[in-house]
């Protein structure tokens, strides 16, 4: 039995340059109590479809053909006071935020409510209790207590939680969740998608999964649909999809996709100490962070974190957010003061470097942002951005010979000459992320610290980056210094793994050790995270 | 500056990440909205700019406008009405009030530039070490210009403009110092919002010294609105240049400053209208054109 049925659907959207096509012809079916994953990269047209089931499109938006039809009405035809009646109670919507998807003056409680009484499911009086009921089937702990809390009192999956209740109140028949957990730490991911699956299995409504994740997918849905361009590519079981993918796309994105192809870069023994000293030793490092009120208790952010780096080797630093991964980057680059440890780079302690040394030392140690779109400065020229540090040191006197380099340097990180005279928002992501890169190797550092540098990118972007990085180590002996949430990523790309939590290391050893033979709680419910883990060697 | 939303990614053989997304090929539908034209390109605003470029080629050639002298008095001719010989009429004393005003152009708005000069120079300089230092220097910094805006500014031109004494420049000097505190403030905040960002910090790890950061980086990504707030405050400095002068405090007589003629023309309001209303309705078509050209150009940097 078909409960959605979407034919010839294509939304355009009015931008300054004539109309822009977000949704191309697209069909799509979901049957009763089915789980289905729509997959794609930004801009793939995913989040259109699903907003015009619901007919949340922004105004922008013109709907120029096709149907949407929910048990055999077309939603596009409704007027908005008929669609009011749908939208909660036929038809529910998961956001993807859900850092701004609740409203933080309101409590928690009497938001969830709000569903039960919109749709005259229950009076002023019950709405209360069902709340908490609800609440604790999404899997609160102490839902009489999170009622009575505001939103930001809550952590983001909590808050994701919550949000899962709301949809939920009003037993709709299709739940359409967009990116539902994008936005959250791996652990939390997954029990949110085990809950979320858990209780449409009970309640039998049926689910449209809108996911850049083809993994989260597979793993979670009955029937994925691939879409590329504002059409649909590929559809079918999740397990066909993966195993015998039709379109070359689909193709791609499975091979670019780490927690489903593991890109193993040859096992590349470590030096055996055959090298005189590590670059990098860093020992017993330590950091406070004064918040709230004078006098209340500091919080440890980084806690006796000891690592070494070898030349020419990659190490990463797992964790999840708050784990004091990207404190310790910092706290490596000198951009924070460490409160005890040392920071040695070659034998030189450079813990208490200030001013002329400190600079010096930029020259070896560079740094890769997580996000380009922030790291660049977007008044400056692509090719002013690349040939900046070389002026900062005074190298290259002439204009011409930094232009020279510049050209070399865009070259390096695979990008075309022409992009020098560009700025940085006429770029995308992926090709913000190679300048960035071309600008950090300037200088001929010897370390790069990386921090999240494929987090803000789609996943076939994300495998050229990594593989840009592959072979920059490759051609000039770098060493990375790998910062990432993500362990799909942190096996393609890294030697060695250090595992951090709650400021602390729990696990380190080689990349094949920690996924092989991990010996921590901890570092074991992380590996368990990973989408499809154990189905892919 | 925030056009991130639909740049569409270049075409061309460097679209390694990504395709380009899909090209509006449909030429049967309906177009987007209608392309506007440019802010400074619209009626009005063309009226503001010629008004003021006039005023801009009087202050610097006022012989081009007015063939007459402003200083030499003609008693068979005085206090006439506006008319074909003088456009503007004459004064007590039988002077063209068109060429005292034209003669008038260059001092008002010398002192109307460096005020605003003042207030720019100071007040940006003062909101970018306050922003970029803090600590200590902000709070000094931020609290002298907390006192600074406690007064009311004509009247704490005014209390400079007495300390000084009377002169153009002087004037110029009590106008923009009056108005220096919301250059720092505005300066300040733009300042804080853009030395967290990523590309700041960025290049300190390149190695940039902290003077080349705050130069190359931090000032010209937070110069905007504090420009911006500069071609308002022209506007605004006008008139209390013209005030102060209108007061006594600016060039001394018989110099002719547009608010001194306003001053003397005073005197003759019930028998010579023109004396006062002609320099009056000068202030206010450059003030009003002033003003329009800024709008304009701060619409135009949000486009």
């Amino acid at each position: 039995m078909t409960l959605l049925r979407i034919r010839g659907l294509s939304v355009g959207y009015r931008t300054r340059h004539g109309i822009v096509d977000g949704a191309r012809d697209v069909d799509l079916d979901v049957s009763e109590g089915e789980i289905v994953a729509l997959v794609g990269e930004s801009g793939s047209g995913k989040t259109t479809t699903a907003h015009s089931i619901l007919q949340m499109l922004p105004p922008a938006a013109i709907v120029r053909s096709g149907s949407v039809r929910l048990e055999g009405r077309d939603l596009l035809t409704l007027s908005e006071r008929q669609l009011r009646a749908v939208r909660g109670a036929r038809v529910a919507h998961v956001p993807q935020d859900p850092g701004t998807s609740l409203d933080p003056l309101r409590r928690i409680g009497p938001q969830v409510a709000e569903v039960l009484r919109i749709h005259g499911l229950a009076s002023r009086r019950e709405a209360a209790g069902e709340a908490v009921e609800l609440l604790r089937a999404a899997g609160l702990d102490r839902p009489e207590t999170r009622a009575r809390q505001y939103p930001h009192q809550l952590s983001g999956g909590m808050r994701q939680r919550v949000l899962v209740a709301i949809a939920l109140a009003a037993l709709p028949r299709l739940v359409v969740a967009d990116e539902p957990t994008s936005a959250l730490d791996v652990t939390v991911q997954k029990k949110v998608l085990d809950h979320l699956s858990g209780l449409v299995r009970e309640h039998g409504t049926s689910v449209l999964l809108i996911t850049h994740d083809l993994a989260v997918a597979a793993e979670r849905a009955d029937r994925v649909v691939v879409m590329r361009e504002g059409r649909v590519v590929e559809s079918g079981p999740g397990s066909q999809v993966l195993d015998r993918p039709q379109h070359a796309y689909t193709r791609q994105l499975i091979a670019d996709d780490p927690s489903l192809t593991v890109a193993h870069r040859g096992r590349r023994p470590s030096d055996g100490g055959t090298a005189p000293r590590p670059l990098l030793e860093v020992s017993g490092l330590r950091k406070e962070f004064r918040a709230g009120a004078r006098g209340a208790a500091p919080v440890v952010a980084v806690d006796d974190v000891s690592l070494t780096v070898a030349r020419g080797r990659t190490l990463a630093i797992v964790g999840e957010s708050g784990s004091g991964k990207s404190t310790t980057a910092r706290l490596v680059l000198r951009l924070e003061r460490p409160d005890a440890g040392t920071v040695v780079l070659d034998g030189t302690d450079v813990t208490a470097l200030r001013g002329r040394e400190l600079r010096a030392v930029r020259q070896r140690l560079q740094y890769v942002y997580q996000n380009p779109f922030a790291s660049l400065d977007p008044r400056q020229s692509v090719g002013d951005i690349v040939s900046e540090p070389l002026r900062a040191f005074g190298l290259l006197d002439s204009a011409a010979q930094r232009r020279a380099r510049a050209n070399e340097l865009v070259d390096r990180v695979a990008l075309p000459g022409s992009v020098l005279a560009r700025r940085p928002a006429e770029l995308s992501g992926g090709q913000r992320q190679r300048v960035a890169i071309a600008r950090a190797l300037a200088l001929g550092p010897e370390l790069v610290v990386c921090d999240e540098p494929v987090s803000a990118l789609d996943v076939t972007v994300q495998a050229q980056i990594l593989r840009l990085l592959v072979t920059l180590q490759e051609e000039s002996g770098l060493s990375y210094l790998f910062i990432s949430h993500d362990l799909a990523v942190v096996r393609s790309i890294a030697d060695d793994v250090l595992v951090m939590q709650a400021g602390r290391v729990v696990e380190r050893g080689t990349v094949d050790a920690i996924f092989e033979s991990p010996q921590h709680d901890y570092t074991r419910e992380l590996l368990s995270s990973i989408p499809l883990h154990g189905r892919v060697r | 500056m925030s056009e991130l939303d639909l740049v569409p990614p270049p075409a061309g053989p460097d679209l390694l990440d990504r395709p380009s997304p899909t090209s509006a090929t449909d030429a049967d539908q309906p177009r987007g909205t209608r392309p506007r034209s440019h802010p400074l390109l619209r009626p009005t605003s063309l009226l503001a700019l010629l008004v003021v470029l006039l005023v801009v080629l009087a202050a610097m050639a006022p012989g081009l406008f007015a063939h007459a002298s402003p200083y030499d008095s003609d008693f068979a001719h005085k206090l006439q009405a506006p008319g074909g010989s003088h456009w503007f009429g004459t004064d007590q004393l039988g002077r063209d009030v068109f060429s005292r005003v034209v003669h008038g152009t260059s001092l008002t708005l010398r002192a109307t530039l460096v005020a605003v000069a003042i207030a720019f120079g100071v007040g940006a300089t003062l909101g970018l070490l306050a922003g970029y230092l803090r600590g200590l220097v902000d709070t000094v910094v931020m609290r002298f210009v907390d006192i600074l805006l406690a007064i009311p500014s004509l009247l704490l031109a005014l209390a400079v403009v007495t300390a000084l004494g009377p002169g153009t420049i002087k004037v110029a000097v009590a106008v923009g110092v009056s108005s220096v505190a919301t250059f720092a403030r505005i300066t300040r905040a733009e300042v804080l919002r853009v030395r967290s960002s990523d590309f700041v910090e960025a290049a300190t790890v390149i190695g940039l010294r902290r003077s080349a950061v705050l130069a190359r980086h931090v000032l010209p990504n937070a110069a905007g609105p504090a420009v911006a707030l500069a071609t308002l405050e022209l506007g605004t400095a006008i008139i209390a240049v013209s005030s102060l002068s209108f007061l006594g405090f600016g060039a001394p007589l018989p110099q002719p400053e547009w608010g001194s003629l306003v001053a003397e023309g005073r005197d003759y309001l019930a028998t010579a209208w023109w004396l006062a209303a002609m320099p009056c309705s000068v202030i206010v078509a450059v003030v009003l054109s002033a003003n329009r050209i800024s709008r304009a150009v701060g619409k135009t940097g949000r486009r």
